[in-house]
């Protein structure tokens, strides 16, 4: 007795449709993405003897070394804000965008291995690599508000916090986004053709230079800051700036650009994946 | 009547062999213009019929071409073929790794492949997380997990070493660890690649055995794939034959496996069987020149009744003359199960002494074969010990159906590979 044709829990095809996300699996699946997210942080660490405290570690190094080049050698200003907590927010703020990007633009490569061999929706990898990245940045914003309370009990260092701090959730979501959406178009695109895989590495870095990370927004060039503008990472990393030291000014026009962006380039990105995922497996 | 849990129609799969270069490129921009305009893939008229062995002409072959089949609740159906043959890739498309070209495939209820065990697996977590990463993957709430957790442990039986890295077991014990997940899916349709091939017989044993109990207890349907004809026969009711893509043979896996050894095994009927092109097993020379049987009359026959005298033979040049020679004839199932082994250190004359070139026969005169197909097997050995040449199912023979003891029932394939009288009484135990 076969059962009518609405009585089928599932077709499997040639042709999928344009969107075709299943919100419903994924949301079946959120435990995987939690065990992921856990076997990331354990995995991380194991056989380390440092272990957690090579989060801190990274960003201090880089600090260090930014106060050293961008500071006092080329002179750049950190719009009267301490120099420490200045670069310290620019450089956890980057880390957590650049490293979403970068991990999550590997989902089909590196995952083939498991991908060949089951199924359950692509899109838990990425999501997984994006959360463990929150996590990450969660311990190392912890570390940059313990910096952030000793200068604020330093007088001379003017910092003013706002209460735009409060913001600081839509920013991590903005950023998150972005990072996820980048990565999964870059990810598809490289199933077949790793090209672009060549471009994300230094790519990621470049782009850098175009977002105030190492320096303030402020000393750019009028004629340049359009050009700023458009890159929604700007308005991000001011906006951070400004809620917790008081630098510069808040821009909400950029914030709600950059968040219309992060929607828009998010849908569109799923789109592409969505397409990808099921044939993926051959050409990868 | 049961009911159809999963229907493939007309399912194909066609890919692009070689490397991605900038042809690629260059075809997939051309398929994307003619799609684009509404028309039909023009790669799709160029895919080749997928042999392996052969050079094609075209980048594009058709690892599957119109599989049509439909499973059954509680059926398992065991799919067999040789390396290369479709059959791992019509299980990613079952297991939605990948996508047909065309063609459709409808699911009732939840499907779980095992295509490789511990998929997921991460070397530095240890066995108790391991499984909930593994469950996980395979479609298990934590809860779930969390609930069979006991007895998933015991079925593995690594209990002690629960809590130990992974990368730090033995194979058998990472896969008995990963089956055992496996095994308390709850899933209707179940997809199994190969995977009982490691581990030892034991848990081979409970494996089967696991799987016996999800489709003939719990109701849910398997697919197999193995290149265990004897596994496949005692687990499967239904079966599959793809060859080069195509389905060959489709229904009872009784004689879906028998067609499938008898063409894999090729042409051993009719006739002296020339063998000196015959695949060696043992040996130094190619001494056994062809080989054949014959029946009481002297006459060259494949074919005996039950119970009718067998004379084997075959043809051998030592090439120069050897001092203690013995001949060897071994009766195997299709299943390559030794049935009989016949030779003159067993059971006499002694070794041949100083021979080179003849004739070895070996008559059977009360043969108690049971009817079906045996697989000859024939053997040169000097000294004892020194194979000189061994060809493991040489040729065939067939034993016909035979109403041996007079009662109206004749002896077919399916009451064992021998017969025999035995004498059947009832003793009472009434008073």
């Amino acid at each position: 007795m076969e059962p009518k044709a609405t009585e089928w829990d599932l077709e499997i095809q040639h042709k999928s449709k344009f969107f075709d996300v299943n919100f419903k699996e994924l949301w079946r699946y959120r435990d995987l993405m939690m065990l992921l997210v856990k076997r990331d942080y354990k995995a991380s660490f194991k056989q380390t003897i440092l272990g957690p405290v090579w989060f801190f570690i990274q960003p201090i190094l880089t600090t260090f070394f930014y106060i050293v080049v961008f500071n006092n050698i080329a002179r750049l200003g950190t719009d009267g804000k301490p120099a420490t907590t200045f670069y310290l927010s620019g450089i956890i703020l980057w880390n957590y965008f650049s490293t979403c990007l970068t991990t999550t633009s590997n989902t089909f490569v590196s995952n083939s291995n498991i991908f060949g061999k089951v199924y359950f929706p692509r899109l838990i990898m990425p999501i997984a690599v994006v959360v463990s990245n929150l996590a990450k940045f969660g311990i190392q914003f912890s570390f940059f508000l313990l910096i952030l309370m000793y200068f604020l009990f330093q007088p001379e260092s003017q910092i003013e916090i706002s209460w735009y701090i409060l913001l600081t959730p839509l920013f991590l979501l903005i950023i998150g986004l972005l990072g996820l959406s980048f990565g999964l178009i870059i990810s598809s695109l490289t199933t077949k053709y790793r090209d672009v895989n060549h471009l994300v590495g230094f790519g990621v870095q470049l782009l850098m230079y175009a977002t105030p990370v190492v320096y303030p927004l402020s000393i750019v060039d009028e004629k340049y800051r359009t050009f700023l503008y458009m890159n929604p990472m700007t308005g991000i990393v001011e906006g951070f700036r400004y809620a917790f030291l008081g630098s510069g000014e808040l821009h909400l026009d950029l914030i709600a650009y950059s968040f219309g962006f992060a929607i828009v380039l998010f849908l569109f990105s799923i789109a592409i994946f969505s397409k990808v995922e099921k044939g993926f497996m051959d050409t990868v | 009547m049961s009911k159809v849990v999963l229907s493939v129609e007309d399912v194909s799969k066609m890919y692009r062999i070689g490397l991605v270069t900038g042809k690629t490129l260059k075809q997939d921009i051309n398929r994307w213009w003619h799609t684009a305009r509404g028309k039909e893939d023009p790669y799709l008229k160029i895919g080749e019929k997928n042999d392996r062995a052969k050079k094609g002409e075209s980048d594009f072959v058709w690892v599957l071409k119109n599989i049509d089949f439909k499973l059954e609740q509680g059926e398992t159906l065991g799919i067999i073929g040789r390396n290369g043959a479709g059959k791992s890739t019509l299980l990613k498309i079952l297991s939605r790794v990948t996508k047909p070209t065309s063609g459709n495939i409808k699911i009732k209820g939840r499907i779980a492949s095992l295509l490789e065990v511990g998929t997921g697996f991460h070397p530095e977590l240890s066995g108790r997380e391991n499984i909930f990463l593994n469950g996980a993957i395979l479609g298990m709430r934590k809860k779930e997990i969390q609930n069979k957790l006991d007895e998933i442990i015991d079925f593995s039986g690594v209990e002690r070493y629960i809590d130990t890295p992974v990368k730090r077991y033995s194979s058998g014990m990472y896969v008995r660890l990963a089956f055992a997940v496996a095994a308390y899916l709850e899933s209707e349709i179940l997809i199994i690649d190969e995977v009982l091939a490691v581990g030892d017989s034991e848990f081979q044993k409970k494996c089967l055995g696991k799987m016996n109990d999800a489709t003939s207890k719990e109701g849910r349907s398997v697919i197999f794939v193995s290149h265990n004809m004897a596994a496949i026969q005692n687990l499967c009711t239904r079966g599959l034959h793809l060859q080069f893509g195509q389905n060959i043979e489709y229904g009872n896996i009784q004689s879906v496996i028998q067609n499938y050894l008898r063409q894999e095994n090729g042409n051993f009927i009719g006739g002296k069987i020339d063998l000196s092109n015959s695949l060696r097993s043992n040996g130094k020379i190619i001494a056994i020149k062809q080989g054949w049987s014959e029946n009481k009359n002297g006459e060259i026959t494949n074919s005996f009744n039950m119970g009718e005298p067998i004379t084997l033979k075959f043809e051998y040049d030592l090439g120069e003359s050897l001092p203690y020679v013995l001949f060897g004839f071994g009766i195997e199932t299709e299943l390559g199960i030794r049935v009989a082994t016949f030779n003159n250190e067993l059971m006499g004359p002694k070794p041949f002494s100083r021979i080179r070139r003849g004739i070895a026969s070996c008559t059977i005169e009360n043969p108690q074969f049971a009817a079906g197909r045996f697989y000859i097997s024939l053997a040169i050995v000097n000294n004892g010990a020194d194979w000189v040449d061994f060809i493991e199912q040489a040729f065939a023979i067939d034993i016909e159906p035979v109403d041996v003891f007079k009662t109206g029932n004749v002896i077919n394939e399916t009451f064992g590979f021998i017969y025999s009288y035995g004498k059947i009484e009832n003793i009472s135990l009434d008073n």
